[in-house]
């Protein structure tokens, strides 16, 4: 499987482990909410790196104290429709300061690809069947943007009124 | 009127390729219709009864007269000639091609205008009172703010997969004629006891299967910190509103079930955290949108106009039309007029290419080129020179948009119903068009007073039934098409939900009951003053209940 990052392909550095299985030593892995929980001392005590992976009715609130010791935060997309992990993610950023990995997972499509960066996501697992380069393509369909987000693209209104730091291509 | 600068232009225009694309990658199967569905929604594209509905945005109700013209060549070449102005000061063509609808946003493109965020669960087009910037007691021009929010909500990253659909209305006079507090948020402009202006945020109104009067969430909100208590609100909703159930997911719901001090609460917790962020609103921003409100270039008149006066007195149907269809003006000698898409035995909302063209045209010649949309489907020019208005009245009656029954009971809101509708129980345009025949005769519309008639199709409510002075809903009884009738309810500043009086009606006996009801109200009221609705609240539904299933078994048993 890859993941892309800024609409680039990389391999997948990160192996997700079954809540009853072994973790595969010296791997990164990624844990559900519930192991995370139930191993929290073990798991941080690891040499290699732990993620963690929430489900859509799973805030980050649950982790919120737990961040330092997560490279990566996980959030699932069950369907395309169920936008919470959009909040989610800026929660993440904005509200806890976490500077780890944001990764979306689950039925996450290329028309979504460019809400979730603009939100803090930074990679993203895209369905097998789905044609890998369209995500590229989505992140190239706009230049004007109207929301303030943390994610360094400059507004409409900075770009009107002299604010922005650099002038955006 | 605002007009795009280089970026709105460059985004609206990006935002067209990008739905080109996304129909040519489901026309060749990249997409699936499931897939593909919440993304034409989001471009206002349902699929109707018989064909794909395209829903245009007027964000906040305002079209200048090129547009309009627009308009009326997209009927012409794209619809079969006419479209359907919508209770959310929107336009919808009923019969374009899905291969086509790229081509149409572009037309649009060009003139301003666009189809986002009109359909879908995430914020849609932003609705405000029609009468923004000519209302004397207006604390500040709401349009202002429409456009500030318009621009925040479009595309929103965070908010474009929301539970549901998420409307937002807004007002500056306490005279409500945008409904206010039906919608999910209802921002009212308010002078707190500083003396600074902000907004009243009403959240969690809604019609719908479960009618409810929004709560006032948060009295005062500073300008600058809109867009903050916007996020906010919309943050909580997001990550807290119900997705499990479709009919349990407005924010109507999350904030009945928290209550609206605890979802306030809530709300004021994530907003203290954001509000001094790159959310705050720059004062020169707002004084950009500002200036394109700025007023047009008013003539100094007299407010008394003798000839008008005149006018009036000699053409008696002249005088009904200016009481029914004109409002006052903040300038002296000018008059806002409604035109009525009301005209009797037609679609209410409905209008002809032709008839746009002309609509455009006066308001190039008497309205600085301004055109509205009302919330009650019907057009407004805003700004008339009184001394105009006798000319203006027979160009429009020439072309039959002169009906002068603005605010009574022929002045109708119906949503398409089965006639258009695949949710539909039972037909609403062909109701209201037998009970605008019903109630043609002008004198006699002037005599009932101001009435509030909507119909819907369905509890969805897309009529406005709940809150009209007189609700018509469209139930299914074993498969025919059966009406239950509310009384008392008021979308306006004494917004209220109606009450049901009884059984429903069959097709052919609602109109009949309907010309009860209002009979009852005649022979109840007090004097010709006293509105219906007044009449209702003083002597409650009981009266009307006898007199109306009493009548329709009379009428029964004469006819057996
Ligand atoms: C294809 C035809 C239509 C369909 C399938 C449709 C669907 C719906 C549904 C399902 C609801 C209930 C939403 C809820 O309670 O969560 C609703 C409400 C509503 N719709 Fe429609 N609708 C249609 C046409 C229209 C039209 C033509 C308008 C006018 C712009 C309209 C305006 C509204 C309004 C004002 C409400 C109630 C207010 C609220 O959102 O609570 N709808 N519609
Ligand atoms: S109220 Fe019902 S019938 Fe009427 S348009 Fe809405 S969904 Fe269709």
């Amino acid at each position: 499987m890859v993941v892309l990052k800024n609409g680039v392909p990389q391999p997948n550095e990160w192996v997700r482990v079954a809540d009853d299985a072994t973790l595969p030593e010296g791997a990164k892995v990624i844990v559900s909410l519930e192991r995370w929980q139930a191993e929290r001392e073990t798991l941080r005590q690891r040499n290699a790196a732990v993620g963690v992976s929430l489900k859509s009715d799973q805030s980050p609130l649950l982790v919120k104290d737990d961040l330092d010791h997560l490279s990566l935060v996980a959030l699932e997309f069950p369907k395309f429709t169920d936008g919470r992990a959009f909040s989610y993610a800026r929660v993440l950023r904005d509200r806890l300061g976490y500077r780890g990995e944001i990764r979306a997972f689950g039925q996450v499509l290329r028309d979504q690809y460019l809400f979730m960066l603009r939100c803090g996501i930074d990679t993203i697992e895209p369905p097998a069947e789905k044609r890998v380069e369209g995500y590229a393509e989505a992140l190239k369909e706009f230049s004007v943007f109207y929301q303030p987000t943390n994610d360094h693209r400059e507004t409409a209104l900075r770009l009107r009124h002299g604010l922005a730091e650099s002038v955006a291509a | 009127m605002y007009r795009y600068d280089q970026f709105d232009a460059t985004f609206v225009r990006e935002r067209t390729e990008q739905f080109r694309g996304q129909v040519v990658r489901r026309l060749a199967g990249e997409l699936t219709e499931e897939e593909f569905r919440p993304l034409r929604l989001k471009n206002g594209l349902y699929l109707q009864l018989h064909a794909y509905m395209l829903r245009v945005a007027i964000p906040y109700g305002e079209l200048n007269s090129k547009q309009m013209r627009k308009l009326a060549f997209i009927a012409r070449r794209y619809d079969k000639g006419y479209g359907h102005f919508t209770t959310r000061q929107n336009i919808q063509y009923n019969w374009p091609r899905l291969d086509d609808v790229p081509d149409i946003l572009k037309h649009l493109a060009d003139v301003e205008m666009h189809a986002i965020q009109t359909s879908g669960n995430c914020i849609r087009n932003v609705t405000a009172d029609h009468l923004a910037g000519v209302a004397a007691d207006e604390v500040e021009d709401p349009r202002v703010w429409g456009e500030i929010i318009r621009q925040w909500s479009t595309l929103h990253p965070e908010f474009s997969y929301l539970p549901r659909k998420f409307k937002i209305a807004l007002i500056a006079t306490d005279q409500d004629r945008a409904a206010l507090r039906t919608h999910d948020i209802g921002l009212k402009i308010v002078r707190n006891e500083a003396g600074e202006v902000g907004f009243a945020f009403y959240t969690g109104g809604g019609q719908g299967r479960t009618p409810i009067i929004g709560p006032l969430v948060k009295a005062f909100v500073k300008k600058e910190d809109l867009l903050s208590y916007l996020d906010a609100t919309l943050r909580v909703y997001n990550m807290h509103g119900r997705r499990d159930n479709i009919y349990k997911a407005r924010i109507k719901i999350l904030v009945q079930a928290l209550g609206p001090e605890e979802f306030g609460r809530q709300v004021e917790e994530e907003w203290l955290r954001i509000k001094d962020s790159v959310l705050k609103l720059p004062d020169a921003e707002v004084a950009r949108i500002r200036a394109y409100f700025a007023d047009p270039d008013y003539e100094k008149l007299p407010a008394f106009w003798p000839e008008f006066e005149a006018q009036k007195k000699n053409d008696a149907e002249f005088g009904r039309w200016v009481r029914a269809n004109t409002d006052p003006h903040k300038i002296d000698g000018y008059a806002a007029v409604t035109i009525s898409l009301k005209p009797v035995g037609m679609a209410p909302g409905d209008i002809t290419a032709d008839q746009m063209d002309v609509v455009a045209d006066l308001a190039d010649e008497y309205s600085f080129g301004e055109v509205r949309a009302t919330h009650r489907q019907n057009l407004l020019l805003p700004h008339v020179r009184k001394q105009d208005l006798y000319h203006l009245w027979q160009r429009l009656k020439a072309v039959k948009l002169a009906e002068p029954n603005i605010g009574l009971i022929s002045d109708i809101i119906a949503c398409p119903g089965l006639d258009y509708c695949n949710l539909a129980n039972a037909r609403s345009i062909p109701v209201a068009q037998r009970i605008s025949r019903r109630f043609s005769d002008p004198k006699r519309l002037a005599e009932i007073g101001e009435l509030r008639l909507n119909i819907s199709g369905c509890i969805n409510a897309c009529g406005h039934h709940h809150v009209g002075h007189i609700g018509i809903l469209g139930v299914d009884k074993k498969g025919d098409e059966f009406y239950q009738v509310t009384l008392g309810g008021s979308s306006a500043e004494d917004i209220s939900i109606g009450k049901i009086l009884g059984p429903a009606f069959s097709y052919d006996d609602i109109t009949d009951a309907i010309e009860t009801v209002i009979d009852t109200y005649i022979g109840l009221r007090n004097d010709a003053s006293e509105r219906f609705i007044d009449t209702y609240r003083r002597v409650g539904i009981e009266p009307f209940k006898e007199k109306v299933y009493g009548s329709l078994k009379e009428r029964r048993s004469a006819a057996e």
